[in-house]
């Protein structure tokens, strides 16, 4: 049994939506170089639908596909979908991931919840503060909001 | 396929497999048995005992067969603390880049009473004997050092540590784990009280390996039941993985010059090429490091990632990487030599073999490269460096 799902390595190999989006909406960074893993998410909204989105990610197979398919799962969707988007919704989409590497997920999931926070405050629209904590259950080490 | 991971395992050697056939096979008695077929297969353990034996400069008795390293230096390590608690003396000096078999050994140990010193490791990936002379004290009962480092490959000055601890009357254990079958050892000429080995680092087969003891240890047994291996290690023994063992040092030994240069011009080959990569550096002392040893870390990028996509390329490689270790850390050798967490994440290591070939290791220098910079061109971090938001740390 190989450590990670075909789709997992599928989304590692073939990363969808790397890059960078010049004058994002939206710009989300989780981790930190000690940990060994940093994502970074970018975001275009038109009319509160997230047209694109790009992510720049350091760290393992899990995260890089993690971030890939996050980015997959809110393009063309409203605010409101991507900002209910969680971690296991992505673990799902990628046929599981191994239980050490569940944290990979949490940050695509804190990833975006932190640059849907950028674009709401670049925006100056009102929003839900308690909609994003701090520091989610990410069961990885602290200090990830760099 | 390319395997550079050689310090985690080697293939077996055809000799090795030879050698192990006629056990498994025509000669399977019990050698505790007294008729003809247990005694045929006794006669092949004395013979393969002396066989080693005379490899290492000691005597057959002074060998014990073990599981592997890590039974050998747990053996030997409990042994040394036991002879020394009788003797009021509770102090054992190690270094911080252990394997993990004597480290976690030496965790047991201090939670029973004992106090352990850690020697730091300097930058290089060495200690030297004065650090060695200046920890020993009055209680001091064991010092154990690697004879060459698992990750980094360096090689530590065993001869002057031994003659030391001779000096000083302390026993001093080594684990040879990477370096038998790969340097010349001699256990006498180098004050070696205890070393361990394991046959599948040097193309014998796994799950067997050897403890040596000078034969003034009382070695204190970890396994109880039968009188094998002098009663120092019960359970019937495996006969064709020793047969195998034997096979395989003796043609590690024959060749090791031969085998040393042309592995370390490879070697050096793999490390001028690395070296081109941009913020990149060699873990561990160039020079004083094993024939087969390739250790680098890159700024910017994390070792999962890069042995996956490497494997994806047929290159089988490894990594101090957290994401490897299973762990939140990366590796403690890594971390012992001075790198920092965010470097030390993104560690290569490659470890060849006598079969590795010049062609191997040109595409290997480039899939690396290439490898690295696909990884750099998305990774957040060689943004912010490159931008210069953040230092680079390796210059």
């Amino acid at each position: 049994m190989a450590l990670y799902s075909e789709k997992v390595m599928d989304h590692f190999r073939n990363p969808r939506n790397v890059g960078v989006i010049e004058n994002a909406d939206g710009v989300g960074e989780v981790g930190n170089a000690k940990c060994g893993d940093i994502m970074k998410i970018y975001l275009k909204i038109e009319n509160d639908i997230i047209v694109d989105a790009k992510f720049e990610t350091f760290g393992c197979g899990s995260a890089i596909a993690s971030s890939s398919m996050a980015t997959e799962l809110i393009k063309g969707k409203p605010v409101a979908e991507a900002l209910a988007l969680t971690n296991k919704a992505v673990v799902e989409a990628l046929d599981g991931l191994p239980a050490h590497k569940i944290h990979c997920s949490v940050l695509a999931e804190e990833a975006i919840k932190l640059a849907l926070k950028d674009y709401y405050e670049k925006t100056g629209a009102d929003y839900d503060h308690a909609a994003f904590p701090d520091c989610a259950a990410c069961g990885h080490c602290c200090d990830h909001h760099a | 396929m390319i395997y550079l991971d050689n310090a985690a395992t080697t293939k077996m050697s055809k000799v090795a497999i030879e050698a192990m056939y006629p056990y498994l096979d025509e000669i399977y008695g019990n050698p505790s048995s007294l008729h003809t077929a247990g005694q045929q297969a006794n006669e092949a353990l004395t013979d393969a005992r002396a066989r080693i034996a005379r490899l290492f400069g000691c005597e057959p008795r002074e060998i014990t067969f073990t599981s592997g390293g890590s039974e050998a230096d747990n053996q030997a390590i409990l042994t040394a603390a036991r002879i020394g608690e009788r003797a009021g003396k509770r102090h054992i000096i190690s270094t911080a880049f252990e394997h993990h078999a004597v480290l976690h050994t030496l965790d047991k140990l201090a939670k029973s009473g004992f106090e352990v010193t850690l020697l730091d490791v300097h930058e290089n990936g060495l200690i030297t004997a004065e650090q060695v002379a200046e920890a020993i004290r009055p209680d001091t009962c064991l010092v154990t050092v690697m004879y060459a480092n698992n990750e980094i490959g360096t090689i530590q000055p065993i001869a002057e540590i031994g003659a030391v601890c001779r000096e000083k009357g302390v026993l001093f254990h080594t684990d040879a784990v990477q370096a038998a079958g790969h340097l010349h050892i001699n256990v006498k000429e180098q004050n070696i009280d205890m070393l361990s080995l394991s046959a599948h680092k040097f193309h014998g087969p796994k799950g067997i390996g050897a403890l040596y003891a000078r034969k003034s240890i009382r070695l204190e047994s970890l396994i109880e039941g039968g009188a094998q291996e002098r009663g120092k290690r019960a359970g019937t023994e495996n006969t064709p993985a020793i047969m195998g063992m034997a096979a395989a040092l003796e043609a590690a030994c024959a060749n090791l010059d031969a085998n040393a240069a042309r592995m370390i011009a490879l070697r050096d080959r793999l490390i001028a090429g690395l070296r081109e990569i941009s913020h990149a550096i060699l873990n561990g002392d160039a020079v004083k490091r094993l024939p087969g040893n390739v250790s680098f870390c890159f700024e910017g990028i994390e070792g999962e990632s890069l042995l996956l996509l490497l494997d994806d390329k047929g290159i089988c490689a490894s990594s101090g990487s957290a994401c490897t270790s299973g762990s939140l850390d990366p590796s403690h050798v890594l971390l012992a030599i001075g790198r920092v967490h965010d470097i030390a994440h993104g560690s290569l290591r490659l470890t060849l073999s006598e079969e590795t070939t010049e062609d191997e290791i040109d595409y290997t220098i480039a899939a690396v490269k290439d490898v690295v910079e696909y990884l750099r061109g998305i990774s957040p971090i060689w943004r912010d460096l490159c931008s210069g938001k953040k230092e680079f740390i390796i210059k």
